[in-house]
């Protein structure tokens, strides 16, 4: 009796571990929807989570129209991706900085031999600059005060050099709360590169993932960043734009004026900016032009890429890729990354660039 | 006479072959598990012990630099977090042992069991949208008020996410452990002791002195060093709660707070590559071997005491 009541469930256990590891991740769609294509297999891409939510929508929306294709993003961080890609663990890498001089010197197990890998940009998101202090409403910044906020040598609301940017704005005597990110983030990346290039002498340290100095308070993620400044009192912190909210952002100055992030004004600082030298034409790596002074740019910007090969070892794997990317830089495609996740969409000029780019992959 | 009896050997039933097999399966299976994860643990973390330390994120000058805070951070967090939690699980459990009306302890009973179901992710949400927030001018009257004890040093956190507010959430976390555990030993202490002290004339509180607590000490200290150890390895409520940075410091209102080791995983784990996975696994050993041994600590409490105790 008793062991066939354990029996009994033991079988239940088995055909329920059954039923749930069967409706796992990826399930193709069955084969008889509309094919618009002869793309079939699955592909994986890894690397940056600043582009997963994107990725998702793109996924969702390419499977759609592909229904024998299935495809894996693994939003393992920037490095992890370009090392799997490197390695040859996955068919293209999303990265929030281009491939180093130092990667691109060496072999890409997924390509072609003696072929190297291209830099695609494919999501710009702007970065905000949020605060919350009450009572104002409207803040304008230059890159020597928010690095020094940031840094921790500006402590307080009602501090002179604030109040000389913000004339007419009476600001409480009000200690500031400066929340950076806790995790490794390519937000803090391009946040700390922009304070860097624009501001070295105040931001001294090198750009990287995680916040360079001992100071202001650190929250989870960017949800966290904007949980803590919403919650706190005489806080600010950095966020994709997208994710603001209702709190108050800051306008940063560029030139002579104070710049109000757009998805616009994202999209031109890198339509803009000039292209790493000395790489293949095909190559977008952008030297992102951090100091320019034309007001209809916002420099404050995160450009994520695609890492693809010029020429890959598997002629499936190329087509995939150029018919993948393609989608995800075409004008419907940057679309749906701007209601999903509130990217700024490429602009024609970069869309042109990139679509060559894509063009010349083998 | 005759030659004495035969001895009689007990007769081997299938049944009691299986029992005795599955069992000793059992025991070394986790045995197996356990070297299983300390066998992970050590490989992975060799390569972090030879590595460049420049290579560590925040550039310390050994692997011992790195982890000395999170060592810190982590015992420090778990030891506010028992002084919050232990006076308030004892009274909370006495009261439903021997003072409670019998249906109000059962109702109570079942409140406490229900808090240790909440998974901790729950918890972290609650730490970090409701209860930083309204605790914050609470910090900032201490920090105004009492600044000149090294506990409250300014400045003050303007959110307050500090570790005070993270040793409240863990104290609410481990309370129901704590208080479940000392429940069932207090109602383990035999009557007759009880009987005892009341007939001596003892009032009720020195009844609960002189039988309960000496009988019940230790189990107590087990469900102590259970809570203990479910205060040292939580992860997500500390991730999400605290403003991490890598200091030691004893201030508990300040915005730059000790993290603990599980957190700072967590935190980085998910954009880590190269040699600091390593270094995040090797941090995973040092926890490893400090809640090893913590309940060391605890079984040897424990035995020290058995002869006098139902509770082992």
């Amino acid at each position: 009796m008793k062991i066939t009541r354990i029996g009994g469930i033991a079988a239940l256990a088995l055909a329920g571990a059954l039923a749930l590891s069967s409706c796992a991740a990826n399930e193709t769609p069955s084969g008889d929807g509309e094919t618009t294509s002869d793309l079939s297999g699955t592909f994986n891409g890894a690397g940056a989570s600043s582009q997963g939510s994107a990725q998702e929508a793109w996924i969702a929306a390419f499977q759609t129209a592909n229904p024998d294709v299935t495809i894996n993003y693994e939003p393992s961080g920037s490095g992890a991706g370009r090392d799997t890609f490197i390695a040859g663990g996955s068919d293209w890498a999303g990265s929030d900085s281009a491939l180093s001089d130092d990667e691109l010197a060496g072999d890409f197990a997924t390509c072609a031999a003696d072929t190297k890998a291209l830099d695609i940009p494919t999501y710009i998101s702007p970065i905000a600059v949020i605060f919350n202090i009450e009572g104002v409403d409207e803040l304008n910044l230059d890159a020597a005060t928010l690095a020094k906020i940031f840094k921790g040598d500006i402590t307080n609301w009602n501090d002179p050099a604030i109040a000389a940017l913000n004339e007419g704005t009476t600001f409480p005597d009000l200690a500031i709360t400066a929340v950076h990110r806790s995790d490794d983030s390519g937000t803090t990346k391009n946040f700390a590169d922009y304070l860097n290039k624009v501001a070295p002498e105040v931001w001294d340290a090198d750009p990287a993932d995680t916040f360079p100095y001992q100071s202001g308070e650190g929250a989870q993620s960017t949800s966290g960043v904007v949980d803590a400044v919403t919650n706190g009192t005489g806080t600010i912190g950095y966020a994709d734009a997208s994710k603001a909210g209702s709190l108050g952002t800051a306008a940063i100055k560029v030139g002579d004026e104070f710049v109000n992030y757009t998805p616009e004004a994202a999209a031109a600082v890198v339509a803009d900016s000039p292209l790493i030298e000395g790489r293949d034409a095909n190559d977008l790596a952008f030297q992102l032009n951090r100091t320019t002074t034309d007001p209809s740019h916002y420099p404050l910007v995160l450009v994520s890429y695609s890492i693809v090969c010029q020429e890959y070892a598997d002629a499936a794997k190329a087509e995939f890729v150029k018919a993948y990317i393609g989608y995800i830089t075409s004008a419907e495609g940057q679309q749906v990354a701007a209601e999903s996740a509130g990217a700024a969409p490429l602009s024609d000029d970069l869309s042109a660039k990139v679509a060559d780019a894509i063009a010349s992959i083998k | 006479m005759t030659a004495a009896p035969a001895r009689i050997t007990a007769k081997r039933r299938l049944g009691d072959t299986l029992f005795s097999g599955a069992a000793l399966a059992a025991g070394g299976f986790i045995l197996l598990v356990l070297a299983g994860v300390a066998i992970f643990l050590i490989a992975q973390s060799i390569p972090a012990f030879l590595i460049d330390p420049a290579e560590i994120k925040g550039q310390p000058d050994s692997f011992w630099q790195y982890v000395g805070p999170l060592v810190f951070g982590t015992v420090w967090a778990a030891a506010l977090a028992l002084l919050i939690a232990v006076p308030i699980a004892l009274g909370i459990a006495l009261f439903i042992s021997h003072y409670a009306p019998r249906r109000l302890a059962q109702g109570l009973g079942y409140t406490i069991d229900l808090l240790a179901a909440v998974p901790s992710v729950v918890y972290g949400l609650w730490g970090a949208g409701v209860l930083a927030p309204s605790i914050q001018p609470a910090y900032v009257w201490l920090v105004d008020n009492l600044g000149w004890i090294p506990l409250f040093a300014p400045p003050v956190s303007g959110t307050g996410r500090t570790i005070l507010t993270v040793a409240i959430v863990l104290a609410v976390m481990i309370l129901p452990i704590i208080t479940a555990l000392s429940r069932e030993v207090f109602l383990q202490t035999p009557k007759l002791h009880e009987e005892a002290a009341l007939a001596l004339g003892a009032t009720r509180w020195e009844m609960i002195r002189m039988a309960v607590l000496p009988f019940g000490r230790p189990g107590v200290i087990s469900a102590i060093m259970l809570g203990l150890g479910r205060a040292l390895g939580e992860t997500m409520a500390v991730a999400m709660v605290l403003s991490p940075a890598a200091v030691i410091s004893i201030v508990l209102t300040g915005p730059q707070n000790p993290t603990t080791i599980p957190a700072n995983i967590a935190l980085n784990y998910p954009e880590a590559h190269g040699s600091y996975v390593n270094v995040l696994i090797a941090t995973g050993l040092i926890l490893f071997v400090i809640t090893f041994a913590v309940n060391s600590a605890a079984r040897w409490a424990i035995a020290r005491r058995k002869d006098f105790s139902g509770a082992n």
